[in-house]
């Protein structure tokens, strides 16, 4: 059964465009991510489906319901958990799951119980009457998953859901999730930028600038490249380019200071490489394709790349606000 | 289109953060007293004691009117809070109408208010006032109004104030002197005639003047109300609904 439907959806913001004509649908039970880098258009997407933004074309459909006309209806059905913490300081753990479940109007007595439920799943019962001032960034973020699952929704919406979470809390989370999908048959929709966590999904779209250029499951996607990826390192990457173009007919892309190429069977082919290369070779790495191959592949460009740009700039703009600021 | 669960968490959250905040309560009742006891007491000794009353006692109904001011316009600016920590979006993609959302805000905005300005009376003794338990619940029912109205100003700002830099400006721009400009130091007569255009579109003008008409009944102007009663109420009543229906409309805007 569908229960996401996404015709033609697109976003403008002035002169941009956010989202550009978008089509997609879910079924129930299904994982679907979507994956691409900052400001390919992920969060728009989702702020459209929960009804926080209009869109300024095309429509959108949650659980039979007109994401811009039944927001009420939508919003019922939805459960959030978005990029930055929206829980209240302030506020006790329990006292943040008690006003959700006021604002879901939750049966008193069931509301009682469904805390004391999702306390026992995301193991926080013993903090329970804690201010969550006094918790870490893995516990609120459980403690948000609680939340969101606390009215039963039937699609629960992800918004980088581990950003900045250590490597064994982001694995934590991702086995609550499986469990929960297994237990409850509930929809999943998420946005990530992290490559392995794109593979728990059954289907993920890539998004770039607005647009999905690419929809399938992790492994049909890997497909895309061919057979085996041999990362390089030469005395001399241009003439190494050369080269191989020349003698095998692959053109190779400059990464990480060294040559990124696919071939049928790497193992066989990697002798090959570096007996008719007359520069000399430094290192040479054999790996099987990753999603971030497949959106080198697609775009010319890593996620990964554009993520560091970006922690660059912020580094820039921070130096450069200090120095002000030192004035 | 409004539902009281809702409200009624909105409201409980407001109030249990506010007793949470001891330094918030402090903050707001130390304002008063110094105004009171330290600039009242100074001047009253410039200004002779005229029809009976000294200037203390003349600036006590601004002193809960500016108590009134301060916290329910420091309630309502919880809003901006909210949007800068992420929490106004647990409410906004929660089933409920936006004007929930607002009456909300309105009522703890005003309950929070209207119980600093009961704790302020507990000074009245201290400044040779006598009031009768009528007068008492007359300041209280008219604390109410004014609080709603001022509430109701400060959810509007906060409606349209993006990040928490405004807040300085509205300080000084707009809190500062609607303070100033309300007859609460000084009658409002008594100011050239300009600066009383800005009084008579005040609120608070009319607010502290009905406070007037309680605490300081028989004395007559300069010092007493200067407007009538009904005057007064009308036109904080009629401020109120205009600036809550404003304020909904403006929370109701999507991108």
């Amino acid at each position: 059964m569908t229960i996401i439907n996404v015709q033609n959806l697109s976003k403008q913001f002035k002169s941009v465009h956010a989202v550009d004509g978008i089509s997609f649908s879910v079924s129930e039970g299904e994982v679907f991510g979507f994956l691409g880098p900052n400001g390919a258009g992920k969060t728009t997407t989702i702020n459209i489906l929960c009804t926080l933004l209009s869109a300024t074309g095309g429509s959108a459909e949650i659980a039979g319901y007109d994401c811009a006309k039944n927001s009420d209806e939508v919003r019922t059905a939805i459960g959030l958990i978005f990029q930055d913490t929206t829980l209240d300081t302030g506020l006790t753990a329990y006292e943040n799951l008690k006003f959700h479940a006021y604002l879901y109007n939750l049966d008193r007595k069931l509301t009682e119980r469904r805390i004391d439920e999702m306390f026992a799943v995301v193991e926080l019962q013993n903090r329970k009457h804690d201010l969550i001032k006094n918790f870490s960034g893995g516990m609120k973020r459980r403690l948000e998953i609680a939340r969101g699952l606390l009215h039963y929704p039937r699609v629960l919406f992800l918004d980088e859901p581990t950003l900045g979470l250590d490597p064994q809390t982001r694995n934590t989370i991702w086995d609550f999730i499986n469990m929960l999908r297994k237990k409850e048959n509930i929809t999943v929709f998420m946005t990530t930028h992290y490559m392995e966590e794109a593979e728990n999904c059954d289907r993920i779209a890539i998004m770039d600038h607005g647009k999905i250029i690419a929809m399938d499951t992790p492994a049909r996607l890997k497909e895309m490249v061919h057979g085996d990826v041999i990362h390089l390192v030469t005395a001399d990457n241009q003439k190494a380019l050369q080269e191989i173009k020349k003698t095998f007919g692959i053109t190779a892309q400059i990464e990480d200071g060294g040559l990124l190429l696919e071939a049928e069977r790497g193992d066989e082919f990697i002798p090959k490489l570096i007996h008719s290369l007359t520069v000399e070779t430094l290192s040479v790495g054999l790996k099987k394709p990753t999603l971030n191959d497949v959106f080198l592949r697609l775009t010319g460009r890593t996620i990964r790349d554009e993520v560091l740009q970006n922690d660059r700039e912020i580094t820039r703009q921070f130096v450069r606000s200090h120095r002000r600021a030192q004035r | 289109m409004i539902q009281f669960r809702p409200i009624y968490v909105i409201c409980l959250r407001e109030f249990k953060k506010f007793f949470r905040e001891k330094s918030r309560l402090l903050g707001t009742l130390a304002r008063p007293v110094l105004w009171l006891f330290v600039v009242g007491n100074g001047m009253s000794a410039l200004i002779r004691p005229q029809v009976g009353f000294s200037y203390l006692q003349f600036i006590f109904p601004g002193m809960i009117g500016m108590t009134i001011l301060f916290s329910s316009i420091f309630s309502s600016i919880s809003i901006v809070w909210d949007r800068e920590f992420g929490f106004m979006k647990e409410m906004l993609v929660a089933p409920i109408s936006r004007l929930s959302i607002v009456i909300g805000k309105a009522i703890s905005g005003t309950a929070i208010s209207v119980a600093q300005a009961v704790i302020i009376l507990i000074l009245i003794p201290f400044l040779g006032i006598r009031l009768t338990s009528l007068q008492v619940a007359e300041v209280v029912a008219v604390s109410i109004l004014v609080a709603f109205c001022i509430t109701s100003i400060g959810i509007l700002i906060a409606a349209r104030l993006t990040s928490f830099d405004g807040f300085n400006i509205i300080m000084n721009f707009l809190v500062m002197p609607m303070f100033f400009l309300s007859g609460a130091m000084y009658p409002v007569s008594s100011m050239p005639h300009a600066l009383r255009q800005l009084t008579s579109i005040n609120p608070l003008t009319y607010g502290i003047d009905a406070f007037k008409h309680v605490l300081l009944r028989n004395s007559t102007p300069p010092l007493g109300p200067e407007f009538s009663f009904y005057t007064d109420l009308f036109i904080v009543s009629a401020m109120s609904v205009l600036m809550l229906t404003l304020a909904a409309l403006s929370f109701r805007r999507k991108d």
